[in-house]
C-alpha cells in the first residue's frame, strides 16, 4: 500500500492505495467522492473524466498513485460552498443537458477545462471537445446549447467562467 | 375524462402542465450528489465478482473452486449447489408474469452442467474488495466438453441444426401466424408484387450505468435489494418466490437509476444470485456490472430477418402483406415472446392494410438472450414496413413521400381499428391523430419537393446527397395499471408515493407538474417517492412508454380527490358551502370573504387526534389513492425526414439534416418530452450506421468494448430539428401518450431510406441495418461491377448481405 496526498477541490486528502488501485476507485472507494462515475472502465465513455492538474484525465486509466502530489477537480467542487451552482451546472438545468445525469459529471469537467480555454468555442468546438464522452440520453444538443449557453453569456459579461 | 366540470373541484392555479418547467432531479446529480447503486455503502460491504462461461456452448465437468476460496481477501466461492438451500428453484421464473408454467426457456441463476452463451455466470466469488473478488474469479478452474453452438437463427430451425441447449427438442422457442384479411386474393388481385428480404442486427442498450445489485441484510434477518432496474416490483414478487421469503420479510429498492433503454426491464440471474448468497453469508453483497459484462450479460435485442412479399393496386395501394419473420431469441428468454409479437403486429404502421399473413418463429441461438432495447420490436417493423413503401415507389417510379401518402389512415377514420389484437388481448385501436397532416408537416419543414433540384445540383459537383423519410406508430402507456398515491404533508408539501420507475426520464417532474396543477401548488413542493416496495404496495415499473400515461393519470385522479377531499373537510371546519371554496396557492379559501385553510393544517386535522372533534362527512388523511387503469394503449406518432451525403469511395454517410415531427399527444414537459425524442433518435442512427453487437461463427463476442462497439458522439450529428403536434389521446384522462421511444423507432428507417437515396446513381438496395462504412463500400463496389457489366461474385458480397 502506498500513501498518497493529494489535493481535491482545494482541500487536502490522504489516503492509502495498492499501486493497481485507480485514481477513479480511489476517489470513489477510499475517499468516497462517489461524483466521479465509472461507465466503461476503458477509457473510452468519459464519464470519469476529473481534471489532474488542470487537465482532463480518465480517472479510469490513471492510478491512484500517479495522482499523487496533484491538484485535482472533480465534480463535487464546481458549485460554490454556499451551493450556487457553477454556471455550467446551471446551464445543464436550463437546457435540459441532463437526463440520467450519470455521464455528467465528465461531461462538466471536460467542458470546464473547455472554457478554460477556449471562454467562447464555436458549436464545433464544443462538439469535438465532448466527443470523448459518451451520452445515451441526450443526443448531446441540450449540452452543446447548454455550453454554447455559458460561452455567450460570459462573453456578453466579459468574464470567464 | 373521468367525472364532469360540475363535480370537479374549483381550482385556482397557474397551470405549469404544457411548461418547460426545470427538473427537479437535476440538483443532485448536476453536483456529484446522486445515489447510484455503486455509490451506496454499508457498513462491512462484501463485493463480488462472477465467473462467466468462456465459450458459447459445453457441458461443464467440473468447478474446481478451491484454489480461489485459499486467496487471501476472499469470503466465498459459491456455485449453484452453494446456492440451493436458499432458493426454490435453480431456475428463473418467466419476467413480467404471474403464470407460473413456462419456464422452460428461461436462464438459471448460475449454471451448473452446461452453459449456452458466452457470459453465462458460472460461479459467484465474495471478496472484501473487487479487485480481490476478480482475482479470485480468475483462479476459478472450470472444465468444460465444448458443444457445437448454433450462431444464425434461420440455420438453428432446420431440424439438424446443433440445439442451442441440450435440453432443447428444437431450437425453435415458438412459432406463431399474425394476420387478417384475405392474402391470397390480394396477391391474385394485385397489379405489382414487390419482394425483399431484410435484416437487422443486434446491439445492446448500453445505459452509461450498467446493471447492479445490492443485498443487504438487515436487523431481523430483513433482506433490503438495491437494483438498478426498470421494475423494482417485478424484482419483489419474483424474489419473494425464489427465496422463499415473507412479504415483510423484504424490500427492494431503486436508488438513481444510470438509465434504462429496455434492458433493465428483464429480471437477472445475478438479481437472485446475490441476495441468495447474502442470505446464505449473512453479510451484505455489492456487485456493479462493468461494462464487458454489459456487452456478454445484459439483454440484447434486433436480430431479426424478414421476408417481405407486398402487393398493391395500380394507385400504389396496399392490398396485401405477407412473409415471414424469424426472431433471434438469443440462449434463453427471460420474458415471454413479447418482442416478434410487437414487431409482427406494427408492421402495417400507420398504413391502411386490407390484408395481411406474418410467420413468425421465435429461434434460440447460442449468444445473449434477448428482450427489449428502447422500441422493443417496433424499429424492425417500421423499418421492414418503411423500407417496403421505398421498394413500391421504385418499382413504379412514384414519389416515396406520394405512396406513403395514399396509403396513410386518415384522420377522419380515427379511432381507427386494425384487424389485431394488443398483447392485453383487447382490439388495437389507434385512439387519435393524424398521419397525413403529419407527414406533410415534416416533409415542409424539410423542405422535401426541393430536394430533387438540389440533389441533381449536387450530384453534378459529384455530391452523393440523398433524403430519405420513415413515419412510424407507437403503442404507448401499455397497463393494466400504474399506481399513485398524493399525500398532502403536515407542513402542506405534498408526496407522491407510485410504483413507476425513474430511470433518468424525469419522471418525477412530470409527475409532480400533474399533481402540483390539481392541488395549485408549485410543482417544488412536491415529492415523488419511486421504486421503494417498502413505501408503495403495488406498481409494475418501466417498459412500453408508458409511465407517464399510466402513472401521470393516477396521479391527476389521486391527485383531484386530494383536493376534492381538501375542500369538503374545509367546508366541514369553516361551516361554509363546497361551492363557496376554492383551492388557490395551497390553501381553500372562502371566495368571498379573508378567512382559508392551508393544506397542511388541513392535513394535520384529517390525521385525527385522540379526543379532538373529527370533520363531517370527510375520511381520514388528506391523502388518495388511484390505480387508473387501462387495457388499451394510447398511439403516438412520428415522421422523420433525414438528409445524408455519402461519399461512395469510403463508404462514409454524413448525416447533414434531420427533421423529426412527434405527436406524442398532450405534453406535460415539452423540455422533458424534446429530450426524450432527440435522445431517442440518435439511438436509431447508431442503429442504422454504428452499432454493431458482433459475434464469429462460434458464438465469441467480437465488439466487447466502445472502441469496437460504436455508440454515437456528438461530432457525427448535425442540429436536430424536432416538430411537435399535440393530439391528446382520449384514452386517459391527461390526454398524453409515450414518448421514450419514439424518436428511435422511425429513426434507422429514416436514415437508410436517405442513404439508399443517395446512391441511387448506383441504383443499390439497403435491406440492413447497420451499415457501417465496409458495409456499405462493399454494396457500392458490388453494384459498381455490376454496372459495369460483370456479375459480383459470390465473395464480393458482404456476409451479412447473404440470405
Amino acid at each position: 500500500m502506498y500513501e498518497i496526498e493529494l489535493l481535491i477541490n482545494g482541500r487536502p486528502f490522504r489516503g492509502a492505495a495498492e499501486a493497481r488501485t485507480t485514481l477513479a476507485d480511489f476517489l470513489r472507494h477510499t475517499l468516497r467522492l462517489t461524483g466521479t462515475h465509472l461507465g466503461c472502465e476503458h477509457g473510452v465513455c468519459g464519464a470519469c473524466t476529473v481534471l489532474v492538474d488542470g487537465v482532463s484525465a480518465r480517472s479510469c486509466l490513471m492510478l491512484a498513485v500517479q495522482a499523487d502530489g496533484a491538484i485535482v477537480e472533480t465534480v463535487e467542487g464546481l458549485a460554490e460552498h454556499d451551493g450556487t451552482l457553477h454556471p455550467l451546472q446551471q446551464a445543464f438545468r436550463d437546457a435540459h443537458g441532463l437526463q440520467c445525469g450519470f455521464c455528467t459529471p465528465g461531461m462538466l469537467m471536460t467542458l470546464v477545462e473547455l472554457l478554460r480555454e477556449t471562454p467562447h468555442p464555436s458549436e464545433d468546438e464544443v462538439r469535438d471537445a465532448i466527443s470523448g464522452n459518451i451520452c445515451r440520453c441526450t443526443g448531446y444538443q441540450s449540452i452543446v446549447d447548454a455550453t454554447l449557453a455559458v460561452a455567450g453569456a460570459a462573453g456578453t459579461e466579459g468574464s470567464e467562467p | 375524462m373521468t367525472g364532469t366540470p360540475a363535480s370537479q373541484p374549483r381550482v385556482v392555479t397557474r397551470p405549469s402542465v404544457g411548461r418547460p418547467v426545470p427538473r427537479l432531479e437535476d440538483l443532485p446529480l448536476l453536483t456529484g450528489a446522486g445515489r447510484y447503486l455503486d455509490d451506496i455503502e454499508l457498513p462491512e460491504l462484501l463485493h463480488c465478482a462472477f465467473v462467466r462461461s468462456p465459450v458459447a456452448h459445453a457441458r461443464i465437468e467440473r468447478i474446481d473452486v478451491e484454489a480461489a476460496r485459499a486467496m487471501d481477501g476472499v469470503h466465498a466461492v459459491l456455485t449453484l449447489a452453494d446456492l440451493m438451500p436458499k432458493l426454490t428453484s435453480g431456475r428463473m421464473p418467466l419476467g413480467a408474469s404471474p403464470i407460473k408454467g413456462e419456464n422452460s426457456s428461461t436462464p438459471f441463476v448460475l449454471a451448473d452442467r452446461e452453459v449456452a452463451y458466452v457470459g453465462e455466470p458460472i460461479v459467484l466469488v465474495v471478496a472484501h474488495s473487487r479487485y480481490l473478488a476478480e482475482d479470485a474469479a480468475a483462479q476459478v478452474q472450470v472444465d468444460f466438453t465444448p458443444l457445437p453452438v448454433a450462431s444464425d437463427a434461420r440455420a438453428a430451425m432446420a431440424p439438424d441444426s446443433p440445439l442451442v441447449r441440450t435440453e432443447l427438442k428444437s431450437n425453435v422457442l415458438n412459432s406463431f401466424k399474425v394476420g387478417f384479411g384475405d392474402v391470397e386474393a390480394a396477391f391474385a388481385g394485385a397489379a405489382h408484387v414487390f419482394s425483399d428480404v431484410l435484416s437487422q442486427h443486434r446491439g445492446c442498450g448500453h445505459s452509461m450505468e450498467g446493471r447492479g445489485v445490492l443485498a443487504e441484510i438487515r436487523p431481523g434477518d430483513e433482506l433490503c435489494v438495491w437494483s438498478s432496474t426498470q421494475m423494482p416490483h417485478d424484482l419483489y414478487y419474483m424474489l419473494q418466490t425464489m427465496l422463499g421469503l415473507d412479504q415483510d420479510a423484504l424490500r427492494v429498492v431503486t436508488p438513481d437509476v444510470g438509465g434504462g433503454f429496455g434492458p433493465k426491464y428483464c429480471l437477472y440471474p445475478e438479481e437472485v444470485a446475490l441476495p441468495a448468497a447474502a442470505r446464505l453469508l449473512r453479510r451484505s453483497l455489492k456487485w456493479v456490472e462493468d461494462r464487458r459484462e454489459t456487452f456478454i450479460s445484459s439483454i440484447q435485442e434486433r436480430d431479426q430477418y424478414w421476408s417481405v412479399e407486398v402487393a398493391v393496386d395500380a394507385e400504389a395501394r396496399l392490398l396485401g402483406i405477407r412473409g415471414s419473420l424469424v426472431h433471434d431469441q438469443g440462449a434463453y428468454a427471460p420474458k415471454p415472446v413479447n418482442l416478434p409479437y410487437n414487431g409482427a403486429t406494427a408492421m402495417s404502421g400507420p398504413y391502411i392494410l386490407p390484408a395481411y399473413s406474418m410467420d413468425v418463429h421465435v429461434v434460440h441461438t447460442n449468444k445473449v438472450p434477448v428482450s427489449s432495447v428502447r422500441g422493443a420490436g417496433y424499429p424492425q417493423a417500421v423499418f421492414a414496413m418503411e423500407r417496403t413503401m421505398d421498394l413500391i415507389a421504385a418499382g413504379m417510379g412514384l414519389d416515396r413521400a406520394e405512396v406513403r401518402r395514399r396509403n396513410l389512415i386518415p384522420p377522419e377514420q380515427m379511432p381507427y381499428t386494425k384487424k389485431l389484437k394488443a398483447r392485453s388481448g383487447a382490439a388495437m385501436v389507434y385512439d387519435s391523430g393524424d398521419y397525413p397532416a403529419s407527414q406533410r408537416e415534416a416533409l415542409a419543414a424539410a423542405g422535401w419537393d426541393d430536394f430533387p433540384e438540389r440533389q441533381k445540383r449536387a450530384l453534378a459537383e459529384g455530391r452523393y446527397i440523398g433524403i430519405g423519410m420513415a413515419n412510424a406508430v407507437k403503442g404507448t402507456g401499455r397497463g393494466p395499471f400504474e399506481s399513485g398515491v398524493v399525500r398532502v404533508g403536515q407542513n402542506g408539501k405534498v408526496s407522491i408515493f407510485t410504483g413507476a420507475a425513474a430511470m433518468g426520464q424525469g419522471l418525477a417532474t412530470a409527475l409532480a407538474q400533474i399533481c402540483a396543477d390539481q392541488l395549485a401548488v408549485p410543482p417544488e413542493d412536491v415529492t415523488v417517492i419511486s421504486g421503494d416496495t417498502s413505501k408503495t404496495p403495488l406498481g409494475l415499473g418501466g417498459f412500453a412508454s408508458r409511465q407517464l400515461v399510466t402513472a401521470g393519470s393516477s396521479v391527476h385522479l389521486a391527485a383531484r380527490a386530494v383536493a376534492e377531499k381538501a375542500i369538503r373537510a374545509a367546508s366541514s371546519i369553516l361551516e361554509v358551502d363546497e361551492d363557496q371554496l376554492e383551492l388557490r396557492e395551497g390553501h381553500v379559501h372562502v371566495r368571498d370573504g379573508n378567512r382559508s385553510l392551508g393544506l397542511g393544517e388541513i392535513a394535520r386535522m384529517l390525521r385525527g387526534a385522540p379526543g379532538y372533534a373529527f370533520p363531517a362527512g370527510v375520511d381520514p388523511g388528506l391523502e388518495a389513492s388511484a390505480q387508473w387503469r387501462t387495457d388499451s394503449l394510447a398511439y403516438a406518432n412520428a415522421c422523420h425526414v433525414v438528409e445524408v451525403e455519402v461519399e461512395p469511395t469510403l463508404g462514409s454517410v454524413e448525416i447533414t439534416r434531420y427533421v423529426a415531427l412527434n405527436d406524442s399527444g398532450r405534453m406535460i414537459n415539452p423540455m422533458i418530452v424534446e429530450g426524450q425524442v432527440q435522445g431517442g433518435i440518435v439511438h436509431g442512427i447508431g442503429n442504422a450506421l454504428y452499432e454493431f453487437m458482433g459475434y464469429d461463427d462460434s458464438c465469441q463476442p467480437v465488439t466487447t468494448t466502445f472502441q469496437e462497439y460504436l455508440l454515437v458522439t456528438a461530432t457525427e450529428l448535425p442540429r436536430l430539428e424536432t416538430i411537435f403536434r399535440e393530439t391528446p389521446s382520449p384514452k386517459n384522462p391527461i390526454g398524453a401518450k409515450g414518448v421514450g421511444e419514439t424518436g428511435t423507432i422511425p429513426a434507422a428507417a429514416a436514415v437508410i431510406s436517405a442513404v439508399e437515396n443517395a446512391l441511387a446513381p448506383f441504383g443499390i438496395r439497403i435491406s440492413q441495418t447497420p451499415v457501417p462504412p465496409q458495409s456499405l463500400f462493399r454494396l457500392i463496389e458490388a453494384a459498381r461491377q455490376s454496372q459495369a457489366g460483370q456479375p459480383p461474385r459470390r465473395k464480393d458480397l458482404p456476409d451479412d448481405q447473404e440470405t
